[in-house]
């Protein structure tokens, strides 16, 4: 059984459609990696597979229990970090984990245990009675995670559970993600962060409400859109980012052209050497080129099926 | 079969309605937690209340005593000395200034130095002793209607019993008059304001408490983002809304019995009915205003927002229940208003038991209409509020 199912999953507000037949399925143990852009409808999904939305159309499966039908036992079983630190700041550590675990309905040596395993895990034990509110960043999403986590889902959604934390306390958060889906529990993951993509089982990929890829990453990668035959990918570092990338535009064996940090990616036809390229480039008069052939990267793939996708409307 | 057994079915009907309620105690415990971690909002919140009933209850008398007056006797005789003694001697008025002309007399009620001016022409003497109509001018500010409107009543009935002393026959040895009305006034002997002051504004202090309050406690989770973290969970709407509403009821409760203790022992109003009584009968009240506080947090967005809205609920409370103004003098529509306000029917169940001692079957009626906009109310805000929740 997966731990998430959704078969055409469609979600309406009025007229707009903010997830629009969507079909996935995450499997147990499993780390899903969900990217998208701002409103494409990452946080709707996640709300309608809690049954806080009923889906307009198709349908969804969570633990095995429908989301339309079972809202309540899925919330049960499922936990939910949101993208805001969304804990109440003048309770303590302490408090706050209390708070969830009286919610879930947790008791007595139950309580007791589940806690003290939560503690443990997140190594929060020094500022159990610190205000919620005091911690850093990082230490305020390890107590989201405890909250979440206190009546031992199956099952977490973390919704951009990163965002606005230090690289450390990110590799730190994702390391403890890990060693959880060791012992069996499923992630569904909204990120804006490629590493952390890329680190994921399997990611999906959501534009304008629609799923447009799926998949784990090497694979995503290897997809006839993103790489089609007969062309290959150079990543070109040269003194002037941008005006190169205008240049390697005009010539007729580019393919597409994007920037990443100090390089450019070029996606280009596969007959054409790469001394072709760089002398092209001299010419245009651009110094210290270092050019070489990549695999395409995440990023890579989502930039090219979203221009792609563009195109499609605009036709 | 065990599984058809009636207990079986009692236990898991009762579970089934058990879950509805799912979450009361954890966020009560929570809410608790609130309260006490800010004191200095509990003691604000607390504290305002008392000192506006302070305020209220010791500055305003709308009682008019020693109405500053301006006098200008023309006359200067022994019959106008007399007339000018009945005034002083009502405590009604104050002599505050002497002029001579009648011009300066206006002057000092055109500068707010005096509210009554009293003009006692040169032929008044000589008018009432040859049997013509005497006639004195009284002056009166009306800018300020109840000072008018007892200085008024006052002139008339002196000037009554000055023509009613003159035309009986000056061998009635005894100065006392054919007819005299002998008011008494039930309830509050001394018509002291703060007596009928004091039970209304209690009402309003908690409904002003009730409404933000618990609007307040729910649009900060809104506003936080806590309250998306809540709908993820097992919580239900009624146990949230329970488990917020139950620690400001008993803020609004304690508050309300400071109050009381207050007016009793401070403002020395004693409360002629039973206590029990009015403890019992604010409740539908409190529930009426714990609904409304619900309602308009479904609908505010920031805390801001919350606030304005409670407010926008507090001044047709004021100025429409008879807590300050009579509600028979206003007209129909605005009658009509104070009709559906449940602050106007508290205000008269609080009055009823402090000033008249009135019980149950004086007040069954505003404790019938309470209890029925409370259920309305609360249903109301509970559906409202489960519609956003799911």
């Amino acid at each position: 059984m997966s731990a998430i199912n959704t078969d055409q999953l469609t979600v309406k507000f009025g007229d707009f459609t903010a997830v629009d037949r969507v079909s996935l399925s995450v499997e147990p143990g499993e780390i899903y990696g969900f990217l998208g852009p701002n409103g494409s409808g990452k946080t709707t999904l996640i709300k309608a597979l809690c049954g806080l939305i009923k889906p307009a159309a198709g349908s969804g499966e969570v633990l095995g229990f429908d989301c339309a039908r079972d809202a309540d036992q899925i919330r049960e079983r499922v936990g939910y970090m949101s993208q805001n630190f969304s804990l109440y700041q003048d309770l303590t550590v302490s408090e706050n984990i209390d708070f969830y675990a009286g919610i879930y309905g947790l008791r007595g040596e139950h309580l007791r245990k589940r806690k003290a395993d939560a503690i443990a895990m997140t190594h929060l034990d020094p500022y159990l009675d610190r205000r919620a509110g005091r911690l850093s960043g990082g230490w305020k999403q390890r107590l989201a995670l405890a909250c979440a986590f206190i009546h031992q889902p199956g099952l977490l959604f973390l919704d951009e559970p990163t965002a606005g934390i230090d690289p450390v306390a990110r590799r730190d958060l994702w390391d403890l993600l890990f060693q959880l889906s060791g012992e069996g529990v499923t992630f569904f993951v909204t990120t804006h962060y490629m590493d952390e993509a890329e680190r994921c089982g399997r990611v999906g990929y959501i534009y304008l409400s629609r799923l447009i890829a799926n998949g784990p990453p090497e694979e995503l990668k290897r997809i006839p859109a993103v790489s089609p035959p007969g062309t290959r990918r150079l990543e070109i570092v040269t003194n002037s980012t941008s005006s190169a990338l205008a240049a390697i535009k005009r010539q007729p064996y580019a393919i597409s052209a994007t920037i990443f940090g100090q390089s450019i990616h070029l996606l280009m036809d596969r007959s054409i050497s790469t001394e072709r390229v760089e002398a092209d480039l001299r010419k245009e008069g651009f110094e210290s080129l270092q050019t070489r052939e990549i695999n395409p990267s995440l990023e890579d793939v989502f930039v090219t099926l979203t221009d792609s996708l563009k195109e499609e409307r605009l036709d | 079969m065990t599984d058809h057994s009636p207990y079986r079915r009692i236990v898991s009907k009762l579970s089934r309605t058990l879950d509805l309620f799912r979450g009361t105690i954890p966020v009560l415990r929570k809410e608790a937690i609130h309260i006490r971690r800010d004191p200095m909002a509990l003691f604000v919140t607390v504290l305002i209340p008392i000192i506006q009933m302070f305020t209220i209850g010791f500055a305003i008398d709308t009682n008019v005593r020693d109405t500053r007056t301006v006098l200008y006797d023309g006359a200067h005789t022994q019959e106008s000395r007399r007339l000018i003694d009945r005034f002083v001697n009502s405590d009604d008025f104050i002599i505050v200034a002497d002029v001579e002309s009648e011009q300066a007399l206006n002057d000092e009620i055109v500068a707010g130095r005096a509210s009554v001016g009293i003009h006692i022409p040169a032929d008044y003497s000589r008018r009432l002793l040859s049997g013509q109509t005497a006639s004195f001018l009284v002056l009166v500010d009306g800018s300020d209607s109840s000072v008018a409107s007892q200085s008024l009543n006052v002139a008339n009935a002196i000037a009554l019993r000055e023509s009613l002393e003159k035309s009986l026959p000056v061998t009635a040895v005894s100065r006392s008059l054919p007819v005299e009305a002998r008011p008494k006034i039930l309830f509050n002997p001394d018509s002291r304001s703060a007596n009928f002051l004091i039970p209304g504004m209690l009402a309003v202090l908690i409904q002003i408490m009730t409404v933000m309050l618990t609007a307040l406690a729910i649009v900060r989770e809104r506003e936080r983002g806590t309250l998306e973290q809540l709908y993820m969970t097992p919580v239900k709407p009624l146990g949230l809304m329970i488990g917020k509403i139950i620690p400001y009821a008993i803020v609004a409760y304690a508050e309300l019995s400071i109050m009381l203790f207050f007016m009793r022992w401070v403002f020395k109003i004693p409360i002629s009915g039973s206590l029990t009584l009015l403890l019992l009968l604010v409740v539908p009240f409190l529930i009426t205003m714990l609904g409304l506080g619900l309602l308009i947090s479904t609908r505010a967005q920031s805390q801001q927002e919350a606030m304005q809205a409670a407010f926008g609920t507090m001044l047709p409370s004021i100025f429409l229940s008879g807590y300050i103004f009579p509600i028979d003098t206003m007209p129909l529509f605005f009658r009509g208003v104070s009709a559906i306000l449940p602050t106007t029917y508290l205000i008269e169940i609080f009055r009823g038991i402090i000033l008249r001692g009135a019980g149950i079957d004086a007040l069954w009626k505003q404790t019938l209409i309470l209890s029925i906009m409370g259920l309305v109310l609360i249903t109301l805000s509970a559906l409202r509020f489960r519609k956003r929740t799911s």
